[in-house]
């Protein structure tokens, strides 16, 4: 098992490596002068040319890539052109924001997903199921940004129960569990829930009729155990898929809540990409994509670990 | 409802022999079961299957896929699927309306009565835990025991259907043993709270040869010594040679014909059991063109309104179409349904049948 976890860890290597390299080079393939930004159109050539050497811009791809990198490992991600703030910062800020964000909706979305796709899956074919089914198309077809709008026109416009945007009081960095900012934190989660919710719904529904339609259920049933027993086997069946699934659905919640953060104006790294995105911000940019997709390998290589603790047909050798 | 049985340890002998039985009142006794699967397509599985079992007898229930003879191995364990299904009849098991019985009367009787074992050991274990942890889980279910005692049970059962390195063997996944271990580990766990009845349901198909014949041995050898009833279901008249000591030949969701072994082996009845004798395989026919029995077995959505076999029947006539022919009693135990039963001595007619029986 130790030998298994240092392998998926050593083949994690290689791929977080790519993911540094695609974030460079992506910043750079884009159309457009990242100094655009910071020198004025009619800038004079010893301008631009005293610029690029500033922020190594005349140096060869390779050696640039190289000096982001080693700046990049040892925690420094450059400053934002926009506000001169170290990017390292920032992202991180806004890293524990949308952490809580996805965090909480994940739950939501798992725990519903869970319930909704069990209950379709023991009574396969029934008025149930198809609501159920129906209700999980619904949620990963329906576009979040405008089930977030909808959301706020109704709790908070209209019924003034919730507030609409921002995370509470503190501001971006100041978040507690308390109610004045749990209930900013309700919409955005719920909204943002939904997907994962549709996704976790549909796999655990197919998961458990499946697991439910085979033999060793009914010899479980055969050798006497109750209904109640037999659902522990189901659960430890199904949990392997389901939790891999949810793990691939939590980094996907990460970077795809730009639109919901937006939306709701919530201080997290979608926000910070939107910001980024139309202030042409690069060095912040690349920071936020780089510390994402970082965190999607790591939730991948946690899912890889995990799954075959829980199934023991995947523990091989 | 039920108090807790105690039971006895496996280290000593068995209960009772088998010939003090007959006097008894049967262990099984089904009447005029029916089994008739609703839904988007209706099929009368099993339509009026009556038989009795003594205890420590084995009855081989003898047929071909779709015969019905699995579907009535599983209403017997009420393992049909409640909403899309429907049973009639009358099961009686060691004195307990099998029908009647509630949710914790079920879990009491499945695997405490009667047990079953499966066709496929593969799927018929839950393949993330393990196989001992299973049997364990089994003795659990039906007696107030902590894991420690059940485990100590489990792997006792796992060395009584001789598995070596039983210690070993019962932290292994289903997937980490052969397909014969899995079959032995399924016997085990079977017979791990000292069933009265074992339904076996074609035990034997999906193994090799020659560990059939082990599993075959060891289940006889078990059977005596537990002293209880097999029913034993298979497609494989050599198999159920083997095993039973009653025979019985289902077709088209019906018993066509009952009796001792050797009476039904020597000399079939009913012509659907001349035939399916005539058309084993045995050493004798070697070079030979097997006979064949022509047509194909009845759709049990849309069955005849008489004899469901009379359509491949070589002896059939009207009467056969007309009306399903009433099972009657039939020499000295045996009962058969059919208008037209052949003369005895003639099985030569429709094959040679040189199927040995072995002789208790």
């Amino acid at each position: 098992m130790f030998a298994y976890m240092l392998r998926r860890i050593v083949y994690a290597l290689p791929i977080a490596l790519s993911v540094t390299v695609i974030c460079f080079l992506l910043v750079h393939i884009a159309p457009g002068d990242p100094l655009s930004a910071v020198a004025p159109v009619d800038a004079p050539t010893e301008v631009i040319e005293a610029l690029k050497r500033a922020y190594g811009l005349d140096k060869p791809l390779v050696v640039q890539y190289g000096l982001w990198l080693g700046r990049a490992v040892q925690g420094d991600l450059g400053s934002s052109v926009a506000t001169g703030r170290a990017v390292t910062g920032e992202v991180l800020g806004a890293v524990s924001n949308t952490l809580l964000l996805a965090f909480v909706a994940a739950c939501l979305g798992f725990l519903a997903g869970c319930a909704m796709g069990g209950i379709a899956g023991y009574r396969s074919r029934s008025v149930l199921d198809r609501v159920v089914s129906a209700l999980s198309v619904a949620g990963v077809s329906v576009p979040h940004y405008w089930l977030g709008m909808v959301l706020t026109i109704i709790f908070s416009a209209q019924l003034h129960w919730l507030p609409a945007m921002g995370a509470g009081p503190g501001g971006s960095g100041a978040w507690t569990w308390d109610y004045a900012h749990i209930r900013h934190l309700i919409l955005p989660a719920v909204t943002l829930s939904v997907i994962p919710m549709g996704m976790v719904a549909r796999t655990v529904r197919a998961l458990v009729a499946d697991v439910l339609g085979q033999e060793f259920v009914q010899a479980l049933l055969a050798k006497g155990l109750t209904h109640r027993q037999v659902f522990f086997h189901v659960v430890k069946n199904v949990a392997p898929t389901a939790l891999a699934v949810m793990g691939l659905q939590l980094g996907y919640l990460l970077g795809g809540s730009i639109l919901v953060e937006t939306v709701f104006a919530w201080p997290g790294t979608g926000f910070l990409l939107n910001n980024a995105i139309f202030q042409r911000d690069i060095p912040l940019l690349q920071g936020t994509i780089l510390i994402l997709s970082l965190f999607f390998v790591a939730l991948n290589l946690l899912v890889d670990i995990v799954q075959p603790m829980l199934d023991p047909r995947m523990r091989r050798s | 409802m039920f108090r807790f049985r105690p039971r006895h340890p496996l280290s000593t002998p068995p209960a009772e022999a088998t010939g003090a039985a007959a006097a008894e009142a049967p262990l099984v006794e089904v009447s005029d079961l029916t089994v008739e699967f609703t839904g988007s397509r209706k099929a009368s599985a099993v339509n009026g299957v009556s038989f009795s079992l003594p205890k420590g007898r084995v009855l081989g229930l003898l047929g071909e896929s779709g015969s019905g003879k699995s579907v009535t191995l599983r209403a017997l364990m009420r393992l049909l699927p409640p909403r899309r299904s429907r049973i009639g009849g009358r099961i009686l098991v060691d004195g307990q309306d099998v029908l009647a019985l509630d949710e914790k009367g079920l879990a009491h009787y499945r695997g405490g009565i009667a047990s079953m074992i499966f066709q496929e050991p593969i799927l018929a274990f839950d393949p993330v835990y393990t196989v001992g942890r299973q049997i364990a889980e089994a003795v659990r279910a039906h007696d107030a025991v902590d894991w420690a005692t059940a485990r100590a049970r489990a792997i006792e059962m796992l060395e009584h259907v001789q598995i070596p390195q039983a210690a070993r063997r019962y932290e292994s996944y289903p997937h980490e043993i052969s397909g014969g271990m899995r079959q032995r580990a399924m016997i085990a766990l079977a017979l791990s709270c000292r069933p009265k009845l074992l339904l076996a349901d074609e035990p034997t198909t999906a193994l090799d040869a020659t560990v059939q014949i082990q599993i075959l041995l060891l289940l006889r050898e078990l059977q005596k010594e537990f002293g209880m009833s097999v029913i034993f279901v298979t497609h494989d008249i050599g198999v159920a040679v083997e095993v039973s000591d009653r025979l019985a030949v289902m077709y088209g969701g019906r018993i066509v014909e009952e009796g001792d072994l050797a009476a039904v082996v020597r000399n079939p009845r009913h012509p659907y059991t001349a035939g399916l004798l005539a058309s084993t395989v045995t050493p004798g026919l070697r070079g030979r063109r097997l006979t064949t029995i022509p047509g194909a077995p009845p759709d049990l959505s849309d069955l005849p309104q008489g004899c469901a076999f009379a359509p491949r029947c070589a002896f059939a006539s009207a009467d056969c179409a007309a009306a399903v022919p009433p099972v009657r009693a039939f020499g000295q135990a045996g009962r058969l349904a059919c208008f037209h039963p052949l003369e005895s001595a003639v099985p030569g007619a429709l094959g040679p049948g040189p199927i040995a029986v072995p002789t208790a």
